[in-house]
């Protein structure tokens, strides 16, 4: 009976850990990934994701305004009445976007031409209001600059898968030094193989088909999770469910035996 | 100036250059508010109203003020702090004059301020010259006119998806592929067929 108990684990037990740094930064990577969990900052994941460079700056600016607007944001949450909340924390990571943007126009012009009108839409990306108003307004400066950061390489992460398969796709191969402000220009991936070159996912169509089959794909694995938990529970179910009914027919043999 | 400027605005902001399916803009409220008709409608609606004044108004605030002072650096901080503030107005009003609309139209306005078709076609106007192009204040009637097309735009995409999502709910689509996975290939192809009427003009 002993080893029959070990076999299947209560599935209900939830392991109690304390959320620690670590975790905090985490969570944007994986669990709750702005792009493919909460589907926030779509427009750029769609428009700019057309080679892996363009993806990849993208993230990278992403990750410094979301970083810097949730460290002020955390610092003057207490000096903004709630009613204003909103344009004031507007007008600050506007402020950043126009900094990254000065930045990215003298240091890396390739770059800010590919990317184009998406800079300055940073503004509006979902994601970076959206943690203003759910992680930075109601948290310290340090535990928001992990959250910004996590959160931000979460998407930078999700735009490069993004940006690989379609660049893949389209051309067959991966060049790496176009447009960020490098000193070399390599070709990562070279399959030379023309039956990739599918042109529809240099352009929009490819955007929307490319996101769309990575959805599916998690949600197949997350379908699969759910599944095997589930009969996980049911296997746990119907184990206890024997355990009774054995320690009943003890119980009613004992008690034959001491009646006889 | 002729009226073929005007026509060759609306019809290549409506559907060559598509807001959503070509540049990209509004995906969030594409994908969000798609799922019935009705609401759909509303949105865009909205949007039309908003994009329109918008873009009239950043114009003005961009050729008689920030360059004139010679501070068009900080041009995104000012149009997004003009919609914004722009939209608070426009509830206000909705909210004093016509209840009936306000209840129609009420929840979708906060929503605007942070769709980025507004303020990506209102940055479209200034990078696109029409002041170069046909002087300063004949630019910004041709500015106004493709703000209204491209919320035209807007506004069909987001009907014909949201039909198309009506009749998804009641197809047989395998499980992994059910809600948002399906309806961004159906984007996809959209954007195929949009792609089609490059050559109209």
């Amino acid at each position: 009976m002993a080893e029959n108990k070990k076999a299947v684990k209560n599935p209900n037990q939830k392991k109690k850990k304390k959320a620690t740094q670590f975790d905090n930064f985490f969570k944007g990577v994986v669990r709750e990934n702005p792009i493919f969990v909460f589907l926030l900052g779509l427009c750029p994941a769609l428009a700019v994701t057309n080679t892996l460079e363009t993806a990849l700056g993208m993230g990278i600016l992403v990750i410094f305004v979301l970083t810097a607007s949730n460290l002020v944001v955390s610092l003057i949450k207490n000096l903004i009445p709630d009613q204003i909340q909103i344009p004031a924390y507007i007008v600050v990571i506007a402020t950043f976007v126009t900094i990254v943007g000065l930045l990215t126009e003298a240091y890396a012009f390739e770059l800010h031409q590919a990317l184009g009108i998406f800079i300055p839409l940073i503004v509006v990306n979902c994601l970076i209001m959206g943690r203003a108003t759910a992680y930075a307004s109601k948290n310290g400066p340090f535990n928001s600059i992990i959250d910004g950061v996590g959160m931000g390489v979460g998407f930078m992460l999700a735009m490069m898968l993004i940006g690989v398969s379609r660049e893949i796709l389209a051309t067959g191969a991966i060049t790496f030094g176009r447009y960020l402000p490098l000193p070399f220009e390599v070709s990562l991936i070279d399959t030379d193989m023309y039956m990739f070159n599918m042109e529809v996912f240099v352009g929009p169509a490819g955007g929307f088909i490319m996101i769309g089959v990575f959805l599916a794909i998690f949600t197949a694995i997350g379908n699969y999770n759910k599944r095997k938990k589930a009969e996980a529970r049911q296997a746990w179910i119907e184990q206890k469910k024997k355990e009774a009914a054995e320690r009943k027919k003890r119980k009613a043999m004992e008690e034959a035996g001491d009646s006889a | 100036m002729s009226l073929e400027v005007f026509f060759v605005a609306i019809i290549s902001s409506m559907l060559i250059n598509n807001v959503v399916l070509m540049r990209f803009l509004g995906v969030c409220p594409f994908l969000g508010v798609s799922k019935k008709t009705e609401s759909a409608i509303g949105m865009s609606a909205a949007v039309m109203f908003v994009m329109v004044v918008a873009s009239f108004v950043t114009y003005l605030l961009y050729y008689y003020v920030l360059e004139p002072v010679g501070i068009t650096y900080i041009s995104t901080i000012a149009f997004i702090l003009i919609i914004a503030s722009l939209v608070q107005l426009v509830e206000m009003f909705i909210k004093k004059f016509s209840k009936k609309l306000y209840k129609g139209l009420g929840i979708y306005l906060p929503l605007i301020v942070t769709n980025c078709a507004i303020l990506g076609v209102a940055e479209g106007n200034i990078a696109q010259g029409y002041a170069t192009d046909y002087g300063v204040l004949s630019g910004l009637w041709v500015a106004t006119t493709s703000a209204f097309g491209a919320a035209l735009g807007f506004g069909l995409v987001m009907f014909l998806f949201s039909a198309i999502r009506e009749r998804l709910d009641h197809t047989d689509v395998p499980p992994a592929w059910k809600g948002l996975p399906v309806s961004l290939v159906t984007a996809g192809i959209m954007a195929m067929a949009f792609l089609g009427l490059g050559g109209m003009v």
